[in-house]
């Protein structure tokens, strides 16, 4: 890793820590913001300029968005009354931790890290465009689908039926 | 330490990270958030994969990470559109408190 994708990797691993740890919902979803957009720079020194810009617009701007809303229509209880019991903040933190551990285990003795490093693939927006048409068609009709669903459901659920049927 | 692991060990991180805040937070909203850091950091190792795989050109990891970026955008608005209908119901959103199956 260059040392930019370094410092990039460190700026989203503290916003997502921070984003956990904040008790204050807003801050926490503020926090999140900077690690989604650690997670699309980090896209794009990695070379995938598309997927970078298709993260901002979808997580930075429409899912922290969103959260914000419901943080908001759901204020009062948006503040944790009291704090986590020492317990389960415990367990949680030794299984993320084991978690962790096993991960990077498996990482390190792995035959992928031998991998021959190649020079960056060169791709424009019509390459990615063709194999959507092309090879990956059907999954794009299939998440278009899914996503159509998902509207509907999310404004039935979401609709309050007392005040329709007044 | 190759460049593939130092990602790699990145979004390990970012998946414990999320699944500590999703274990052990309280308020729905921000076990969503955790939810949604894991599927972030399984979409770096999509790019990472594909970057320093065998067959760039093909960009198989890049179009699995916008198909998997698409799929958590609708999870994130079911998800919230369910903590809006379980917060009418039961007026909080701790999930210590909402403990009844029936309405």
């Amino acid at each position: 890793m260059t040392a930019i994708s370094m410092v990039l990797a460190c700026i989203t691993v503290a916003g997502a820590v921070t984003a956990m740890t904040r008790r204050n919902l807003v801050h926490a979803v503020l926090a999140l913001v900077v690690a989604f957009l650690g997670l699309a720079t980090l896209y794009l020194t990695l070379g995938a300029q598309f997927v970078g810009f298709a993260q901002i617009l979808v997580y930075v701007g429409a899912v922290s968005i969103l959260a914000v809303f419901v943080i908001l229509l759901t204020r009062g209880a948006s503040l944790e009354a009291d704090a986590t019991p020492a317990s389960k903040w415990i367990a949680g933190l030794l299984i993320a931790a084991g978690t962790f551990g096993l991960l990077g285990y498996s990482i390190g003795s792995s035959r992928v890290a031998r991998f021959a490093v190649e020079a960056p693939p060169q791709t424009t927006v019509k390459q990615i465009g063709n194999a959507l048409m092309g090879a990956y068609v059907l999954p794009l009709e299939v998440v278009g689908l899914l996503l159509t669903a998902a509207l509907i459901g999310a404004v039935i659920i979401a609709v309050d039926d007392r005040k329709v049927s007044r | 330490m190759t460049p593939l692991t130092g990602y790699l060990l990145v979004a390990a991180l970012l998946f414990s990270i999320g699944l500590a805040g999703a274990l052990t937070r309280r308020n729905a909203i921000l076990v969503l958030i955790g939810i949604e850091l894991m599927l972030n950091s399984a979409n770096l190792n999509f790019i990472a994969f594909w970057r320093f795989g065998p067959h760039p050109e093909k960009m198989t990891g890049m179009v699995f990470a916008l198909f998997s970026i698409g799929v958590a955008a609708a999870e994130a608005a079911l998800g919230l559109a369910l903590i809006l209908a379980v917060y009418r119901h039961y007026k909080t959103i701790d999930l210590d408190q909402i403990d009844a199956l029936k309405g």
